[in-house]
């Protein structure tokens, strides 16, 4: 992917310095999040391109060994069959009592060949396992060990296209969430379905969840069922953090 | 300019009012610090327990769990499912109760705040290295720590025995003390463990979380460096009215 999809450290500067002066009124830049006019969302926004500008673009978070394992919460959703009271929850307990083999994530937008993918389809490209924290906004950690694919060779399977800034994430407890071009082609992004060395537990979000190591734990979403790469930010509506007064970018 | 009470000798510089850049930066770090204060006790407040090293959580064991909501001490979680064959090792639960969280504007707000420390707070750093503030009036000279008037000065203190305010440097033995604790040592140790939560400069820095132990650790020293801070707000607004408090803010602010 050519790095013009990419936000560059000069973009990154300018536009969080409007943003943060208010010039934000006049033209909103592409490639960052809206803010709305709120303060906090701007304050989101100006940290989101100072890690951007200052941090490096792919350096790894620490990882650790099996005796670092610890016990580990289900927060949020804990079973969308039936906290979903929607269709879909309905489609997940179909998906839950045939054990996932019916489940597909659909991979679509702007990528050059929009296909699905099966858990064993999955499975079939070349996995990654993971001992790494999970950081919650609450402020509780756990640490575990995760197994799947990096989501990087997902995107060069359907031939995401070099215009794309954006991968959205739909889950099946309703939730739509998005992560930069950046975060998406960090190795150690991935689409985990394995967790502790067995298949991932249901309230952690099986059968297949997103791992954003270097943000906090409510960007790796649970309950996976379709990804859309975009040139533009979307928000998610209702069912996005912006809207229901939470940051998108969790980095801090 | 007034002299009140307060002799001066001459190898010691004179009495002066604070300059422009130091009374703007101590309003900017007082309006900083009450947020600051506010929305990271809102944040504990979800989660108000204390662990060390790297992980901790509610199915782990607490260092010290603190009375601030009513998410303190609930069992509201279904029976722990092990991850392993063994059974006795790490285990999954998941909750089954609403908790108290305002961290949706209380995490943005707080890091607002942290901005208004941070940026304003590197320049007063550099101005006060390279402008000899620091040098002339914070840091305590050597001759000054003789342990008879560090003891003078803190009897002094106990009876409540505080001079008349000069609206500005030179400082007293413990008031310098208190300033460069403040500026040296908790407020450069809130910034580094707040800098340590976050799991992107982490990964980038990863020292930071072998400096501190671990994140949880990073958290714990966080919080206890924010009670130092109260301590120290509380004591330097006791001295401010001691020392004649209209006297003190005018100094302050129009700095005279």
């Amino acid at each position: 992917m050519k790095t013009t999809g990419l936000i560059t450290r000069r973009r990154a500067i300018i536009t969080g310095l409007a943003s943060a002066g208010g010039l934000l009124l006049a033209r909103y830049p592409k490639g960052l999040p809206p803010t709305y006019g709120n303060l906090l969302r701007m304050g989101d926004t100006f940290t989101y391109a100072a890690h951007r500008a200052l941090l490096p673009g792919q350096s790894l978070v620490r990882e650790y060994s099996d005796a670092d394992i610890t016990s580990f919460p289900a927060t949020g959703t804990v079973n969308p069959g039936v906290s979903e009271k929607s269709a879909l929850g309905d489609a997940y307990r179909l998906l839950q009592s045939g054990a996932f083999s019916s489940w597909r994530l659909s991979v679509e937008g702007r990528v050059a060949t929009p296909r699905t993918f099966s858990l064993a389809e999955l499975k079939q490209l070349p996995s990654r396992t993971q001992i790494t924290r999970h950081t919650c906004e609450e402020g509780w950690t756990a640490i575990g060990q995760w197994t799947g694919v990096p989501l990087s060779l997902v995107l060069h399977a359907a031939g995401a296209l070099p215009t794309a800034r954006f991968v959205v994430f739909h889950s099946y407890d309703d939730w739509v969430d998005s992560i930069d071009m950046l975060d998406a082609l960090h190795p150690q992004t991935m689409l985990a379905y394995g967790m502790n060395g067995r298949d991932l537990p249901l309230p952690h979000g099986a059968p297949v969840r997103l791992r954003v190591e270097r943000q906090l734990g409510y960007k790796s979403m649970k309950y996976l069922h379709r990804i859309v790469v975009t040139d533009e930010f979307d928000d998610g509506g209702k069912k996005g953090n912006i809207q229901n007064g939470w940051a998108w970018y969790t980095g801090i | 300019m007034m002299q009140t009470g307060r002799r001066l000798c001459d190898h010691e510089p004179p009495v002066q009012p604070h300059a422009r850049w130091v009374r703007i930066s101590h309003w900017i770090a007082t309006v900083s610090l009450m947020t600051l204060a506010f929305s990271g006790v809102v944040i504990l407040m979800a989660h108000p327990r204390l662990y060390w090293g790297e992980a901790g959580n509610d199915l782990t064991p607490a260092l010290m769990e603190l009375p601030i909501s009513r998410n303190y001490k609930h069992g509201g979680w279904e029976k722990p499912t092990p991850f392993f064959q063994s059974g006795s090792g790490p285990s999954s639960a998941s909750r089954t109760y609403d908790i108290f969280n305002q961290n949706g504007w209380g995490r943005s707000l707080h890091f607002v705040a942290a901005w208004w420390l941070v940026l304003p707070g590197a320049v007063y750093l550099l101005a006060g290295i390279f402008g000899g503030h620091f040098r002339s009036h914070i840091w305590p000279k050597a001759r000054d720590l003789a342990p008879q008037l560090v003891w003078r000065d803190v009897v002094n203190h106990l009876r409540l025995r505080i001079p008349p305010g000069s609206g500005g440097p030179r400082y007293g033995l413990l008031q310098k003390c208190a300033y460069s604790l403040v500026v040296f040592v908790a407020a450069p140790l809130i910034v580094v463990t707040g800098l340590t939560m976050s799991p992107a400069v982490t990964a980038a820095f990863p020292f930071l979380l072998r400096l501190s132990g671990g994140y949880q650790s990073a958290r714990t020293i966080h919080f206890f460096s924010f009670v130092a801070l109260l301590a120290f707000v509380l004591v330097h607004v006791v001295m401010v009215v001691k020392s004649g408090f209209r006297r003190q803010i005018r100094a302050m602010t129009v700095g005279e």
